[in-house]
């Protein structure tokens, strides 16, 4: 049993990472990537919506109708949500303000409704909370990565330190819009060459 | 009149919500690799779309903001919305057939599609009146249909072209959307 939950875990963080070998949850992955900071922050919040989330749906999987079960997926989700919501403007107020929009947004993140559907619904409560740590987990690591390609390049900083020194120009196309769409292509692409081999 | 026009010209290009704002971005690369599936889409949200901002600006400023609760923004504004789709959905299944079968299958995907939300909480932010939230709903919805039709378009061409490996699929689809990202960028000195 310890051995399947920790291969539940393990699959998050490299076979089933999000956003690169499950591409959902691509809206948050593109928007909050602009500074590790964000990414991690968000990172965080994403992990304790899902693990909750998971296991409280696992719980309940059995009491629940087939016909309402998105329903109630949603507001199950929809209630950490709003929790962590609270939690960030009580304790990390500037954090709060920079994510703005994408915390409430963390309820339609494709993630977690899919895998309260796809995971949680159908497994006990132990695995379930591994998956969910897994797979929150592989989703902050993925943001962080690309996060980190974005700052080093878009500003010349790495979680606020400067890297190459006072006269580097930074390259802004990778903080804005285009800039995210193109780099996480890319790192699609890369991640696509090792799976090849 | 003019602010409406500002606000019009503002939520289908400059802010674009696709492109610009990086919202609704799951539907945009699941559904655009046809036509026809794109355009279905983008008339399923502009119709979800102007209601959900009728809704939930009526339920903020009648029921959240009289009673204190605004802090159940979130939970509410998502259970509005799934309500309305599925009310939309049976409403469309009974009544108008026609419609019902071409927008069918992207009425349940669409509550879970971010853009949706994601325009309901803009509004409130902007504390835009009752017009006003209208017309931006319209705005946006009609600029995510715009971006997901142009971009629906060019995948039906890259399918012709030769694309290495590894980059098939959603990465190209990536790339091709920081593209159209980088000419939208164009529209940016449209408003001051």
């Amino acid at each position: 049993m310890v051995k399947r939950a920790v291969n539940e875990f393990v699959k998050g963080l490299w076979e089933e990472i999000p956003p690169f070998r499950l591409v959902l949850g691509l809206c948050p992955t593109l928007a909050v990537t602009k500074t590790v900071e964000n990414a991690l922050g968000m990172g965080m919040a994403v992990i304790f919506v899902l693990t909750c989330s998971n296991v409280i749906v696992s719980a309940v999987r059995n009491l629940i109708p087939k016909q309402v079960r998105i329903a109630c997926f949603i507001v199950v989700i929809a209630t950490f949500v709003t929790i962590v919501e609270l939690v960030m403007q009580a304790f990390t107020y500037p954090l709060y303000l920079k994510l703005g929009i994408f915390i409430p947004l963390i309820v339609v993140n494709c993630i977690l409704l899919g895998r309260a559907e796809a995971f949680a619904s159908k497994n006990g409560v132990i695995y379930s909370l591994a998956d969910g740590l897994g797979i929150g987990i592989g989703y902050t690591l993925a943001l962080s990565a690309l996060a980190s390609i974005r700052e080093i390049f878009g500003y010349g900083t790495f979680y606020h330190i400067s890297v190459f020194g006072p006269s580097f120009k930074p390259f802004s196309f990778m903080v804005k819009a285009p800039g995210a769409f193109v780099c996480l292509g890319l790192m699609l692409c890369i991640m696509n060459m090792f799976k090849k081999k | 009149m003019e602010s409406y026009i500002v606000l019009v010209i503002s939520c289908i290009f400059v802010n674009n919500i696709l492109l610009m704002q990086y919202l609704g971005n799951c539907p945009f690369l699941g559904v655009s690799k046809r036509m026809e599936t794109a355009v279905g889409m983008a008339m399923a949200v502009i119709f979800v779309l102007v209601m959900a901002g009728a809704v939930t600006w009526v339920v903020n400023y009648y029921i959240l903001k009289p009673y204190d609760l605004e802090y159940l923004r979130t939970l509410s504004f998502i259970l509005v919305i799934a309500s309305l789709v599925q009310l939309v959905e049976m409403f469309l299944k009974k009544n108008i057939p026609a419609l019902y079968a071409g927008l069918g299958i992207y009425l349940p995907l669409i509550t879970t599609n971010c853009a949706v939300l994601g325009v309901c909480l803009i509004n409130m932010k902007e504390e835009y009146d009752f017009i006003h939230t209208l017309v931006s709903s319209f705005s946006y919805a009609a600029g995510f249909g715009l971006a997901l039709v142009l971009f629906a378009a060019i995948r039906e061409r890259i399918l012709l072209a030769r694309v290495p490996k590894p980059l098939q699929d959603t990465s190209i689809g990536l790339v091709t959307a920081g593209m159209l990202s980088l000419a939208f960028f164009g529209f940016k000195g449209m408003i001051h």
